[in-house]
């Protein structure tokens, strides 16, 4: 059974092929969300999708920001944007494990070289109110990826649980095509006429954030940022459900939930510049928490949440 | 008679929890059949990364078949009471016998119940098992109710006999119980049938399973030594990483890799932790080599899941990458630190300590700092350490919290402390005070003995007990959430074995003095009996004494005559009842630690400790135990005497008045023992004073024989009663001998 996969060339090339496997297994291929967040869980295609007992399988890139985590582009695998690749499958299928495996193959992990194990890691989430269990899969000692089964979304219990698999996209591909420096990894083919390196693309703007993350962001602004966000949020979900103009019930969760990404990334930025004390963090996650529990709590009376008018009534 | 095979297949099982759900799964199995009436001969219970197995053999191959006679109500009770006595034993009336008692004649009933095959009390049983399972966190997965620590897959459950082997059928959540499982995940995936226990570990042994966790353990030490022994070179023993990783494959290959030489001349606690932590790997060394102290490392053994046609090349060499990823972090740390110490020094390095929290009412770290300097100062002299270098270790002492290294790695908080002092050019007492203040930490670690650690060790607990004890945060029950019991036991330690003489009310006086003045409004209340009342003591002195120092003394005398408890007292009886929990190990009893309590100088540990070992080990001679007899008698007659007269009979008694020749010896007697103890108690020669004490036994005995204390003449009766006082007052300068029981 044991064949060579050919291994892929270039860092577009390991996502291309996700994106392939995961559309051959019936996965919805979406795009990355639109709107700055911390990881690939944030995009309403996760979060607010895992909620309620409507089936789900969907598959994307999410450009992920950590701001803290900026370097000026300088360290070898740390980034302050990054790419995460997220499946997100409701319920989880009972071969789930086998699928993932399948994914590492596709993208030229062959298991009968290499050592891939699952080694525990509970999840959670305290600005979403989640949590799960699962593993971090390791592969010769290198954890590549992320494996959850969500037990708790937004304060809500997940029923059915959905299963979640994260893959830190620039790691992973590092590994696959031996690269040391991740400004160094071919982002297209080498061969191609335009060859581009992963610091031809991002370089730049790993500098230019990092400046701009540490020392530039206007704190006073974003403070006032975070407090509108989280008023916007409270104030979308507290208008009744019946729109006049329609004469629809429409719950503005996923308008609202954008605030409350919005506010999560503020948070974020605000860490980085240094003004969140200790305590004052606690408090700030706590009302990122807040907002994430009433998004869902929102989302869970709309259809795609699974509320069923005729069974209210 | 037959026997019982399980297995329950599931997706990984955490490494932590594999043991103990192997455990559990025999008890709640076993002892379900056992109550169902199903004995068995023997039981053993497996575990790996993907299941948990239970072999029972010789299970009986039915319940046997049981009578129980209940008695029901008497024959003339009324229909309704027969009628729910029937209903409740499931017999009809025609078939109730009776009895004959002396409050009438009553009916009986003969409850049989029928055995049942051993099958559907299996299933009942082990269904329980599952449901009921005390995982330490349990989930749900896809769209089912049922919890198990991961996604459960499939169960085995089979009866098997010398004819043959059944499946014991039942049903939880949709697994159907089977005879049917898989090998290795990747090696032998394929699914196959057993018929028994045997079948199923041979099987699995060629399906690239060891189910045996001690069997892969020793297959991983074996492995391990042979590969570093053929090159001269041990692996670093250490069980808890040997377990976990034997928790983590099912087919255990035995790699070992190299460090880049660029890490080599890391700290080998550097190397060992990032290995270990990151990597789970074991850390091989070179016993011949100079590094650490007990040689260098230089390679490492990883343990791989499976074998391959590369015989692991490719694994080793990811291994081996992933790893000089982790140490090129851990050399940029070591480089960024010791390039900040050797510019400005360790105590530069602590600056950013004092925006760290300690406890939002002790204070930040840096202030913790500062008061534990000043207090090892206060304690060098004592333990015989140099006070400015005492002062200077404290200073540094926690510089590295605020190193790189340590903030990657706690766990390495000191030992990092001291190679960053030696490479700030500190003396060797200082950077081992860097590491060795911690110490100890559990009961029975090492306890520093360079007098600087010492110094610096004592401060450390006595600032952390002081400080908790300020803002009530005292330890209740089981719950010791800041460790005050350990820091507790810690600071006997530290003086018991150094024999240190310290003053302990003093010291915390003295932390709880410049806590009072540097918190004062984050403090409790109620332990400076309200806060402008200590802000008083604190201006009256400085007023009275031109100080801002409160003395001991005069807080102390300031508070008795206020009538207020004192805190400091308080605390320090918690350190009595840690010591009484840790001489009750040395056979010392509670009451021997009383009876010296209540002399002076309870707060020195070190003559506290003196004096109860001494007094325990009169008490176990003959003439020791007697004494106390004598004691007591003396004692009682005297309170009695004294209640009735009104009055002490504390007067020397006179010799003139002696009548008995028992009497005069008793002079003697008493004469000699205080000769002989006040120079020894002078001395602190505990063990001279007590035998001298013990000494008196004979003649006190033959006095109480020859002699009636409460004679008609009242000359002699209050010269006796003098005399009687004489020995409780020998006696007492010993040890409060009135706490001793029995």
């Amino acid at each position: 059974m044991s064949q060579t996969v050919d291994k892929p060339r270039s860092f577009q090339e390991i996502i291309l092929r996700l994106q392939a496997y995961w559309a051959t297994k019936g996965c919805a291929v979406l795009q990355p969300y639109d709107m700055e967040v911390g990881a690939g869980t944030f995009h309403p295609a996760t979060t607010l999708r895992s909620l309620g007992t409507n089936p789900w399988a969907a598959a994307y890139v999410q450009p992920s920001r950590r701001p803290t985590d900026g370097r000026y582009g300088e360290n070898p695998n740390r980034l302050q944007h990054y790419y995460q690749y997220q499946v997100v499958i409701k319920p989880s299928p009972k071969d789930l494990q086998e699928l993932y495996l399948g994914s590492l193959k596709a993208i030229g992990i062959d298991a009968e070289l290499h050592d891939i194990r699952f080694v525990e890691d509970d999840w959670e989430s305290p600005t979403l109110g989640a949590w799960g269990l699962g593993w971090e899969v390791w592969c010769d000692g290198m954890e590549v990826s992320q494996f959850t089964y969500f037990q708790q979304v937004g304060g809500h219990d997940c029923t059915p649980v959905s299963g979640e698999l994260t893959y830190g996209l620039e790691r992973l591909a590092m590994y696959i095509l031996s690269v040391d420096h991740v400004m160094d990894m071919p982002f297209n083919d080498p061969s191609s006429p335009t060859p581009l390196t992963y610091g031809d693309v991002f370089k730049q703007t790993e500098e230019e954030y990092a400046r701009h993350n540490f020392d530039a962001a206007n704190t006073d602004k974003l403070l006032k940022n975070f407090e509108e966000a989280e008023a916007e949020c409270h104030a979308l979900l507290s208008v009744p459900a019946d729109d006049p103009k329609t004469g629809k019930r429409i719950i503005m969760a996923h308008p609202a939930y954008d605030q409350c990404i919005k506010a999560s990334h503020i948070f974020n930025l605000l860490d980085a510049r240094g003004v969140i004390s200790v305590t004052e963090r606690q408090a700030y996650i706590g009302r990122v928490r807040t907002l994430a529990k009433a998004c869902a709590d929102a989302f869970v009376q709309t259809k795609a949440g699974g509320y069923m008018p005729e069974a209210a009534e | 008679m037959p026997d019982l095979m399980i297995e329950l297949f599931s997706e990984e099982i955490p490494a932590r929890m594999q043991k103990r759900a192997a455990e559990d799964l025999k008890k709640l199995v076993t002892n379900g059949l056992v109550e169902a009436g199903l004995t068995y001969a023997s039981a053993g219970a497996f575990a790996t990364p993907r299941r948990l197995a239970l072999s029972v053999e010789g299970l009986l191959a039915e319940s046997p078949t049981t009578v129980e006679e209940r008695k029901g109500p008497r024959i003339d009770a009324p229909e309704k009471a027969l009628a729910g006595f029937l209903r409740g034993a499931g017999v009809a009336k025609e078939d109730l016998g009776t009895v004959e008692e002396k409050k009438g004649t009553f009916y009986v009933a003969k409850i049989t119940k029928q055995g049942r095959a051993a099958a559907p009390i299996i299933a009942e049983v082990l269904e329980k098992a599952i449901r009921n399972f005390p995982w330490p966190k349990a989930m749900r997965w896809g769209s089912g109710s049922l919890k198990w620590v991961r996604p459960l897959h499939s169960i085995i459950c089979i009866l098997s006999a010398e004819d043959g082997s059944d499946v014991v059928e039942f049903d939880i959540d949709g697994i159907a119980s089977g005879r049917s499982t898989r090998g290795h995940r990747f090696m032998a995936p394929d699914a196959f049938d057993v018929v028994s226990f045997d079948d199923y570990s041979s099987k699995l042994k060629s399906a690239y399973v060891m189910l045996d966790a001690t069997e892969r353990a020793d297959h991983i030490w074996h492995d391990a030594t042979n590969q570093a022994f053929a090159q001269g070179l041990e692996v670093v023993e250490d069980a808890g990483l040997l377990a976990e990783v034997a928790g983590l494959v099912e087919w255990p290959v035995v790699l070992m890799g190299n460090i880049g030489a660029d890490f080599l001349d890391l700290p080998p606690e550097v190397l060992q932790t990032s290995m270990k932590e990151h990597q789970k790997f074991f850390s091989v060394r070179n016993p011949k080599a100079t590094g650490g102290d007990t040689g260098r490392i230089e390679k490492f053994v990883t343990v791989a899941n499976r074998e391959t046609a590369d015989q692991g090349a490719t694994i080793l060499a990811g291994n081996e990458k992933v790893l000089s990823a982790r140490l090129a972090d851990a050399k940029f740390f070591w480089d960024n630190d010791i390039r900040t110490v050797e510019r400005e020094g360790l105590e530069a390095m602590s600056g950013p300590l004092s925006n760290v929290t300690f406890h939002n009412k002790l204070g930040s770290q840096a202030d913790r700092i500062g008061r534990i300097a000043a207090l090892a100062r206060e304690i060098a002299p004592i333990v015989g350490a140099d006070a400015d270098e005492a002062e200077l270790a404290a200073k540094v002492a926690k510089a590295d919290l605020s190193s790189e290294m340590v903030y990657e790695f706690p766990e390495l908080q000191g030992i990092m402390g001291r190679y960053y002092a030696k490479k700030a050019g500190l003396s060797d007492a200082v950077a081992d005070a860097c590491r060795d203040h911690y110490s100890p930490l559990g009961p029975s670690d090492d306890v520093p003995t360079d007098p600087v650690s010492v110094a610096v060790a004592l401060a450390d607990k006595l600032d952390t007990l002081t400080g908790f004890w300020a803002i009530d945060e005292k330890p209740t029950g089981s719950k010791d959430p800041f460790a005050l019991r350990r820091a507790a036991l810690g600071v006997i330690r530290l003086i018991l074995v150094n024999e240190a003489r310290l003053p302990l009310l003093r010291c915390i006086h003295s932390q709880m003095r410049v806590l009072a003045r540097k918190q004062m409004n984050t403090l409790n209340a109620e332990f400076f009996h309200k806060l402008e009342d200590f802000t008083e003591v604190l201006d009256l002195s400085l007023e009275v004494l031109g100080t801002g120092d409160v003395s001991f003394e005069g807080y102390a005398d300031w508070l008795s005559e206020k009538k207020l408890p004192n805190p400091l007292t308080n605390l320090l009886s918690f350190f009595h009842d840690r010591l009484k929990v840790f001489l009750k190990d040395e056979g010392i009893r509670h009451d021997v630690i009383d009876a010296c309590l209540a002399m002076d100088g309870a707060d020195d540990i070190t003559l506290l400790v003196k004096r109860a070992r001494a007094l325990s080990q009169t008490l176990a001679t003959e003439d020791g135990a007697n004494l106390i007899q004598g004691f007591k008698r003396a004692n009682n007659i005297l309170t009695q005497a004294e209640d009735k007269d009104g009055v002490e009979y504390s007067y020397g008694p006179d010799i003139k008045f002696a009548e008995d020749d028992a009497e005069k010896a008793l002079f003697a007697a008493l004469d000699t023992a205080e000769t002989a103890i006040k120079p020894a108690m002078a001395a602190e020669d505990f063990e001279g004073a007590m035998s001298a004490m013990a000494a008196m036994r004979g003649a006190v005995d033959a006095f109480f024989d020859a002699v009636q204390v409460n004679s008609d003449n009242s000359v002699v009766r209050r010269n006796r009663l003098n005399l009687l006082g004489r020995i409780r007052d020998i006696c007492l300068s010993v040890a409060d001998l009135t706490k001793l029981d029995g």
